[in-house]
């Protein structure tokens, strides 16, 4: 098997499926590209200005729409997501679907998750899923969601399926969490998982997508999960992975081996840098300045050889 | 069944110790340092539980309150007791009848942990 870890020669080719590169990381969005099976992430606004090179495969990412949430850091969680929304109109490269990264209301009412349905649903696109722990909060505990968005997935909403090449693999880290512990995918999850990608051939790139960070950001604040690590391992003998995350509402990339990793912007509010603050709490920024800090991605295979783009748009530039 | 038994009996106990002290004119909410205040509030602010460990006397009800932007819940991992999610300014309200330890957490953060103490004030 050829060696894919990360050139940097910035050079497009096969040899950079190891890369997720960052174009740009001002934005509320994250545009992801797939070329030559590794995303790289571009921030929205400049994916708007570019505008130029069409990908054939392009999805996007949008998370943390906390519909409901009206506190001080966003006092209308639900017009940014309007707004967020009407960004994704705007892409020139229409993505062929939406990851929803989970946390899509903010208490799991009713009212919360239709108005953010209706919303999603301007976009005319086909919508996959993951909860946050913030849509687990009905007095069914989760019932809510997998009854609205849990169709064909099996145990607590997990799921996969293939585009244009590409294995996308859902998982759940937000049920069943134990005390002092961190997210939690669970043994019945990785048994899943095991057997899921037991026929695939390494050279599938892979994207898994899970609301909190499979790698661990910041274990203080909880910003990690606990048996992320052999989720992880099933997944190394892949030449391409791309781990998308939420929950953290604010951009971190890094690169381990063949194993990309991104988080993306909240629609919502912001979220402090870790250990900068006392909490991970909803951040209040400046008027002004919310909207450079939410966004949605937008990740695209450029098709042949080169690796996945991801772009992050933010509402404002 | 038997289960139960016990457990109506520790319902009574703290009861009846408490009587009596009001019948000898003791104060509950002055004394002793395992504090046989009736009711004590637990502060979640900032993703913690503030005091994180109250110890408390038999019959102490511990009242949490969430000053957070953020839900949170208090949730005991042996199904003792378990809140609704408690919004900002939400509180749950819990009734410790029985001497013991009792863990808890936010279910949503478990790294927010605390514990509730139940013992008899010392002489
Ligand atoms: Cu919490
Ligand atoms: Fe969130
Ligand atoms: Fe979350």
């Amino acid at each position: 098997m050829n060696d894919l870890r990360q050139p940097d020669d910035g050079s497009p080719g096969p040899d950079r499926r190891g890369v997720l590169e960052c174009m740009a990381w001002a934005g509320t969005g994250l545009l992801w590209s797939l070329g030559g099976g590794l995303p790289r992430a571009m921030g929205l606004e400049k994916a708007l200005a570019a505008g130029t090179e069409p990908a054939p495969f392009t999805f996007l990412q949008i998370s943390d729409s906390h519909v409901g949430f009206d506190k001080a850091a966003n006092p209308d969680a639900l017009g940014t997501l309007r707004e967020a929304v009407r960004k994704i109109a705007l892409l020139p490269e229409k993505p062929a679907f939406l990851i929803h990264t989970g946390d899509i209301s903010h208490l799991s009412k009713e009212r919360e998750f239709d108005d953010a349905d209706q919303i999603l649903r301007e976009t005319g696109l086909p919508t996959f899923f993951v909860p946050g722990e913030h849509d687990l909060l009905d007095n069914g505990q989760g019932r809510a969601y997998l009854g609205r968005y849990g169709k064909g997935s099996r145990g607590a909403g997990w799921t996969s399926f293939d585009r244009n090449g590409v294995h996308f693999i859902g998982l759940v880290n937000v049920v069943d969490l134990k005390a002092g512990g961190l997210g939690n995918l669970g043994e019945d999850q990785l048994d899943w998982l095991e057997r899921d990608v037991a026929g695939l051939s390494a050279s599938t790139p892979v994207v898994v997508f899970a609301h909190i960070p499979l790698w661990t950001v910041y274990p203080e604040w909880g910003w990690g999960t606990q048996d992320g690590g052999r989720a992880l391992a099933l997944l190394r003998r892949f030449g391409s992975v791309t781990v998308l995350n939420g929950h953290i509402h604010q951009i971190i990339q890094k690169v381990e081996g063949h194993i990309a990793f991104h988080t993306a912007r909240s629609t919502a509010f912001p979220q402090p840098a870790p250990g900068s603050a006392p909490s991970p709490g909803p951040m209040k920024v400046p008027a002004g300045d919310l909207r450079k800090l939410l966004g949605v991605a937008s990740v695209s295979l450029v098709g042949g050889a080169g690796p996945l783009a991801i772009i992050d748009t933010p509402l404002a530039g | 069944m038997t289960a139960t038994i016990p457990s109506l009996r520790r319902w009574f106990y703290p009861a009846a110790v408490l009587t009596a002290a009001l019948a000898l004119g003791l104060n509950p909410a002055t004394a002793g340092p395992a504090d046989t205040a009736q009711e004590r509030i637990v502060r979640i602010d900032n993703f913690t539980f503030s005091p994180e460990v109250v110890t408390v006397a038999p019959g102490t009800t511990v009242t949490w309150i969430n000053g957070d932007d953020i839900p949170h819940t208090v949730v005991s991992p042996s199904g003792r007791f378990r809140s609704k999610t408690l919004d900002t300014d939400d509180r749950f309200t819990f009734t410790f009848p029985a001497k013991g330890e009792y863990p808890y957490f936010c279910s949503l953060h478990p790294h927010m942990t605390g514990k509730v103490v139940v013992r008899d004030a010392p002489e």
